[in-house]
């Protein structure tokens, strides 16, 4: 009964599928074919595949709070950010001694800053253990800090969403920053070896596509979980008319703390998955056109639909990449541009669009004339 | 604010004055509602009607006086949540509900269940809920609507369904504002018999307009002026109160 609830529907049932199949099928057609195979799969290819994997992971976390809560999050890059500085520093700590420096404890830049020892935030990380549990803990913390005093004090809209863009560009300052001790602009990078396997290795890299695949599909799940309860059903209620679900008996603040840090968390894994596939992770993560352009990939692929959201990502991206490959400078305006006519003539984005159009389809039900003049009011 | 009161009412107002921008919208309002009660509540516009339900129900602050519900519980300390946890159901003067959700999941939100976050993602509908909501789509006409999304209902249907959200909340004390507007004569009368019904059981406050509505209920009436309790007494009392007549044809 739970997997009927939460497979639901085409798209869902698709959207699992695809996963299942792109686990399985791309690292095989990457590893195991011949490059003169016409299947072959190529590993720049599977690395680019696996960064937007990665953004469609972070796009169904803030469909979560957007498209159900309507907490319409501008700064969701930051959690992304955090949980891949998290993973950026067990990374870094595997260098060991084959560092410039050959220091056996401090990460290069450290070195190169005369540092002496390994600040304490740092402890920890050349665990992996620790470090996984920091990719959930520290996005996760700074979501309630933030949630906490933002929903108590009922802030809400226009205000809220530039309070977030705040939050990730003191994020990007603090991390610019030297002395911070996180790499200061150049961010954390040269990774060797995750979990004893070579981070450039083919095998490895066919291996963490896998594990985007899955994470995907277990967001995915958690998050259908999620708005299939009827604690769901409290998130929409809060969305279209919070104060009347106050009225009903609910911590409107409580309802919107839970989902804000579920979100962080799963954006934190986005983070530490796309770390060591694309190999560097510096404080331009933080910027605050990053965390606009995952809005844009859940308008574009249709909020409150979890698969469009992720569609949306993989979408978005496919078309920047070809676009910064042969224009590089209209790729802001076409992205724009790209916002702007998704919202006039698919306000409800690709899936709620398609949704839309099945559903008209079937035959009215027997009612329906009775009403139709009160919908169109 | 005096805790110190003695008092079986279930809900115990005295002395509250709430102002806008210096504007006195409630004047050091009294009304004492006794348990099992039903009280129609008129007034011309802007009397206050609304705005004593606002204080009521946590939306808005007293500035002074004391607001206790049940003899023990000061509902001006507590917000919105605390206070319909504690019994106190509401329907508003422009229906709302969610417009988004099913009938049946907008009563499935209202369903007397623990309101906690954790419980809510686990929570289940047991038989006998089920047999509730039922019963109540029955009462409010709504059985075979129950699929359609609530912002295609029509507005009557709309205040049905709200009340019904109220029914399924079980809240001891209703308060009700403006249930009939927009309705037929009939739907009317069976409003005015569905509150009758509920009133068996449970303390009801009822604002109003419609005097044939009012006078359908037969209730004890208050009536508010300028924030404050004008008169009181049954329809045909304060129907022939001078000043009730004056207020009323003043304007
Ligand atoms: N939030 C607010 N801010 C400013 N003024 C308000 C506010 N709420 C109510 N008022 C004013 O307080 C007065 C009382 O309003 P209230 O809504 O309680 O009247 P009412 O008796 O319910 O009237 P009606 O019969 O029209 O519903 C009105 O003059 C209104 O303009
Ligand atoms: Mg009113």
């Amino acid at each position: 009964m739970l997997t009927r609830r939460l497979i639901a529907g085409w798209p869902g049932m698709l959207f699992l599928l695809a996963l299942a199949a792109a686990a399985v099928l791309v690292p095989f057609a990457n590893l195991a074919l011949p490059p003169s195979s016409p299947w072959h799969v190529p590993t720049h290819l599977v690395v680019l595949v696996g960064k937007w994997l990665c953004y469609a992971l972070l796009a169904i976390a803030l469909d979560l709070v957007w498209g159900y809560c309507g907490i319409l999050s501008l700064g969701h890059g930051a959690f992304f950010g955090l949980g891949g500085y998290a993973m950026g520093m067990y990374l870094m700590r595997q260098i060991g001694t084959r560092g410039v420096y050959g220091h056996p404890e401090l990460p290069d830049f450290m070195v190169f800053l005369n540092w002496k020892e390994l600040p304490w935030y740092w402890w920890g990380f050349d665990q992996f253990w620790f470090a996984a549990l920091m990719v959930l803990l520290v996005p996760g913390l700074l979501a309630f800090v933030f949630g906490w005093f933002a929903f108590r004090s009922r802030v809400t809209g226009v205000y809220l969403s530039i309070i977030t863009q705040a939050l990730t560009f003191a994020l990007m300052l603090a991390f610019f920053r030297n002395d911070m001790g996180f790499g200061g602009n150049n961010g954390l990078t040269d990774f060797r070896e995750i979990l004893g396997f070579a981070v450039r290795d083919q095998g490895t890299r066919a291996a963490l596509f896998a594990a985007t695949c899955i994470a995907l599909a277990g967001g995915f799940l958690l998050a259908r979980w999620i708005v299939t309860s009827r604690y769901g059903l409290v998130l929409v209620a809060v969305r279209d008319a919070e104060s009347r679900t106050r009225f009903l008996g609910y911590r409107v603040d409580r309802y919107k703390l839970f989902v804000f840090v579920v979100s962080a968390m799963m954006a934190g894994v986005a983070g530490a998955l796309y770390v060591p596939q694309v190999g560097i992770i510096n404080p331009g993560e933080f910027a605050p056109t990053n965390s606009i352009e995952a809005v844009i990939w859940v308008a574009v692929g249709g909020r409150g639909t979890l698969v469009g959201a992720a569609l949306g990502a993989v979408v978005v991206n496919a078309f920047k990449t070809w676009m910064t490959g042969a224009m590089p400078e209209v790729w802001l305006f076409a992205l724009g541009a790209l916002f702007v006519l998704v919202t006039l003539f698919l306000p409800k984005g690709i899936l709620g669009t398609l949704g839309a159009i099945r559903w008209r389809r079937r035959p009215p039900p027997a009612d329906a004339p009775a009403l139709a003049t009160e919908q169109g009011r | 604010m005096n805790a110190a009161v003695e008092t079986t009412a279930i809900l115990y107002v005295d002395g509250v004055s709430v102002s806008f921008d210096g504007f006195r919208a409630l004047n050091r309002l009294s009304l004492i509602i006794e348990p099992g009660e039903m009280r129609a509540i008129i007034g011309p516009n802007g009397a206050g009607k609304t705005t004593m339900m606002d204080v009521v129900t946590g939306k808005t602050k007293p500035d002074s006086g004391t607001i206790l519900f049940a003899g023990r519980h000061d509902l001006s300390r507590l917000d919105e949540a605390a206070i319909a946890d504690l019994g106190i159901g509401r329907k508003f003067q422009r229906p709302t509900v969610f417009e988004m959700h099913t009938v049946w999941d907008n009563l499935l939100l209202a369903v007397k269940q623990p309101r906690g976050v954790f419980r809510t993602l686990v929570a289940r509908l047991s038989g006998a809920e089920r047999d509730r909501l039922e019963e109540i789509l029955a009462i409010t006409r709504l059985t075979e609507l129950r699929e359609r999304s609530a912002g295609a209902l029509s507005h009557g249907q709309k205040q049905w369904l709200e009340i019904g959200m109220l029914l399924a909340q079980e809240p001891a004390l209703l308060l009700v504002d403006e249930p009939v507007a927009g309705m037929t004569d009939a739907e009317t009368e069976q409003t005015a018999e569905l509150l009758r019904d509920i009133n068996r059981t449970r303390s009801v406050v009822v604002v109003e307009h419609d005097m044939s509505f009012v006078r359908a209920l037969g209730v004890r009436v208050t009536v508010l002026h300028e924030g404050s309790v004008l008169a009181e007494g049954s329809l045909d009392a304060v129907s022939a109160n001078e000043r009730v007549v004056e207020v009323y044809l003043g304007r």
